[in-house]
């Protein structure tokens, strides 16, 4: 059990740091945001200055730790504020309305990559040298490619040249949002194209990553002793090789997953998907600086879990990693 | 980039020539390409700026070269301005790589100096210095590189270039830490330190020269990931939407909707630049990789030996001498040849390979 609340700790602490960063940025940096705001927005009454100024943290009403700690209170109650640009919306009720979308398409394609580039990168570890093998620096030009730019060369050739895929959305226009055949097909085929840009950029680094680690691990003694005792071929790769040549892989799953959600995320903008990318871009391009500190930490979190849960599948696979805890 | 070799180092490497002529010849083919695209980038860096056929933000106001298809006065076509876009091409991908390769140079040098001074100080320091990478590691970069620019006031270049480092140091930090540990117990440093060196001469002169290659593997990392983020940035619209970059190249393709007027030369090259540099970077990467592990090298260096595929980490393979003469007899002549004293000799030779030896007719 140590392990997993070592790992625990950890995240707690990666957290706070976030949450503290989140804190500290409005307040260490040059500028003033509430009159970025204000000129923005001309239509904002001015008494509401004193209420951006106390929703960022501007105006600092009371000592420094008393904003932090109400500060650690909201966000704890998840109350990011009130959302600048459709003004009476609550940040979290945006938050609420686009989370769904980005943790089905990211989730469900990183998954469907992981599974698929691992699988590659055993077949071609196993068969070094194989065709396989030799097609690995082409796929290396599709790691290479920033998603968006992907996604426009995909919306280019499917959805413009030859109308295939929707031009962009979430779903068809007309559609209400439910539980229901018609919304759900649709949404499942606008999602087809930008989860394939996911998975088609990020194939290549696990192929790579789980080839070059089974390369290694056929040259372990162990591998040979199984094939010494005339083991069928697919239990030498599965259970002798592949099975620990899995373990970094996993590892570097989570690490890894920061760079693919924020790969994804800007891909949401190309497809004008309706995700927390396109909030975000909102965010931005308007100086909603509350629903940009909000959806930081959305993020954040989001990968921290992920993170922790993967932990969790690598206790439950790695047996060393169970052995620590029972040798301290 | 010179590197001044230790007084205590290996004398064979003192008196080997500096410039190795097959030592090119030798590099993985990767590496070779990925510094050959590399190149080519690095020379449009360098002469591109000087040779742009027009200034790449001059908006030519005549409503024929607005979205003017590639043509031979204008190589790339024109944007809906009616600007060149190989003019904006060129200078871009000058502005890309300087970012690039000031980040990647500074960001480098915070992890050497957090990696080093982790693994010498070691106890407190060490674990708080680790915990920091860690945590910054596993924190999702591009939604606090957007919140950190977003709050300044001024977008530029120098902005983007601060920002990026201070976020870049954390992967190869871990690395070289690990790396400075394991070096810091073997028995030459323990040497140098029972001759009186002090830890910075040892650090500077010992261990640093030790880890050249994890340095300049986590500069590529590094710049890749310099060039990945900026673009990204740029693309959303957080940097000095005057200056051309292939960031901003694309932001205006995408903000001045070049995909639905079918301009594809708009948004086409620079993407393509960015997916360029990054492949000769991933090449170079894993080239580097090859040339410390010969195991991942590909098929070019396998050899084939009796029909068994060899690698270069292979032990050295124990195979059946060509042609033994059981194979030349025929069947009758084989079986009857078993049965004589001669047979014994070649008997252990003829044991189960588990490949057939190839029959050549013509040897009959």
């Amino acid at each position: 059990m140590s392990f997993i609340i070592r790992r625990l700790v950890f995240y707690l602490v990666a957290a706070w740091v976030a949450l503290t960063a989140n804190f500290f940025i409005p307040r260490a940096m040059p500028g003033n945001a509430v009159q970025d705001i204000m000129s923005k927005f001309p239509n904002l009454q001015p008494s509401a200055y004193k209420a951006l100024e106390a929703m960022l943290g501007v105006g600092h009403p009371g000592s420094i730790w008393h904003q932090y700690w109400s500060y650690l209170d909201d966000v704890f109650h998840f109350n990011f504020g009130t959302d600048v640009t459709e003004y009476p919306a609550k940040v979290s009720t945006l938050l609420f309305e686009t989370i769904p979308w980005t943790l089905t398409l990211v989730g469900s394609a990183t998954i469907i990559a992981f599974v698929l580039g691992t699988g590659l990168g055993i077949a071609a570890g196993w068969r070094h040298g194989g065709w396989l093998d030799r097609v690995l620096p082409g796929l290396m030009f599709f790691q290479a490619i920033p998603y968006f730019f992907l996604a426009l060369i995909l919306l280019e050739v499917l959805a413009i040249s030859v109308h295939i895929f929707p031009l962009g959305q979430g779903y068809a226009g007309g559609l209400i949002p439910g539980w229901h055949w018609a919304f759900i097909g649709s949404a499942i085929y606008h999602s087809l194209l930008p989860a394939f840009t996911i998975v088609i950029t990020s194939v290549a680094g696990w192929m790579l990553q789980m080839r070059n680690v089974m390369i290694t691990t056929i040259g372990e003694d162990y591998v040979l002793a199984g094939q010494a005792k005339g083991l069928p071929n697919h239990r030498v790769v599965f259970t002798y090789a592949a099975r620990n040549a899995l373990l970094p892989q996993l590892q570097g799953f989570g690490l890894a997953l920061g760079f693919v959600v924020s790969g994804a995320i800007v891909m949401e903008i190309v497809f004008s998907y309706p995700g927390i990318g396109l909030l975000l871009l909102n965010a931005v391009t308007s100086n909603d600086f509350p629903l940009m500190q909000a959806i930081f930490l959305v993020i954040t979190f989001t990968v921290l879990l992920a993170n922790l849960i993967v932990d969790l599948v690598i206790v439950f696979a790695d047996p060393r990693a169970r052995a620590r805890e029972v040798a301290r | 980039m010179t590197i001044t070799l230790p007084v205590s180092a290996d004398p064979a490497a003192l008196t080997e020539p500096p410039k190795d002529a097959g030592r090119w010849r030798r590099l993985p083919t990767k590496a070779k390409a990925g510094t050959v695209l590399l190149g080519v980038f690095i020379l449009a860096a360098i002469i591109g700026p000087l040779v742009t056929p027009y200034d790449p933000s001059y908006q030519n106001p005549s409503p024929d070269l607005s979205l003017k298809a590639p043509s031979a006065s204008h190589l790339l076509g024109t944007t809906q301005s009616g600007q060149d876009v190989l003019s904006q091409l060129l200078v871009g991908i000058r502005l890309t790589l300087e970012l690039a390769v000031i980040v990647g140079a500074v960001a480098t040098a915070l992890s050497v100096i957090v990696g080093v001074s982790a693994a010498f100080l070691g106890g407190f320091w060490d674990d708080v210095l680790s915990l920091a990478s860690n945590v910054f590691l596993v924190i999702p970069a591009l939604p606090l590189l957007i919140l950190l620019l977003g709050y300044l006031p001024q977008k530029g270049q120098t902005a983007t270039i601060i920002v990026l480092s201070v976020l870049g140091w954390p992967w190869g930090a871990r690395v070289i830490r690990a790396q400075t540990l394991a070096i810091r117990n073997r028995d030459f440093i323990a040497a140098s330190r029972e001759t009186g060196e002090g830890t910075w001469r040892i650090i500077t002169y010992e261990i640093i020269p030790n880890e050249i290659s994890l340095i300049a593997a986590s500069f590529v990392n590094t710049v890749l990931y310099a060039i990945g983020a900026s673009v990204a940035l740029a693309f959303i619209g957080l940097a000095d939407l005057n200056s051309w970059s292939l960031g901003t190249m694309l932001y205006w393709a995408q903000s001045q909707q070049a995909l639905q007027l079918g301009a594809w030369w708009w948004f086409a090259p620079p993407g393509l630049a960015v997916a360029l540099i990054g492949t000769a970077l991933v090449l170079l990467n894993t080239g580097m990789d090859e040339l410390g592990n010969p195991r991942l090298r590909d098929a070019s260096s396998v050899a084939k030996i009796g029909g068994h595929r060899l690698h270069p980490a292979d032990p050295t393979p124990v195979l059946q001498a060509t042609v033994p003469q059981a194979t030349t007899r025929g069947a009758l002549a084989g079986f009857l040849h078993s049965f004589s004293r001669s047979s014994l000799q070649r008997a252990p030779l003829q044991g189960a390979p588990r490949r057939r030896a190839p029959r050549r007719g013509g040897e009959r």
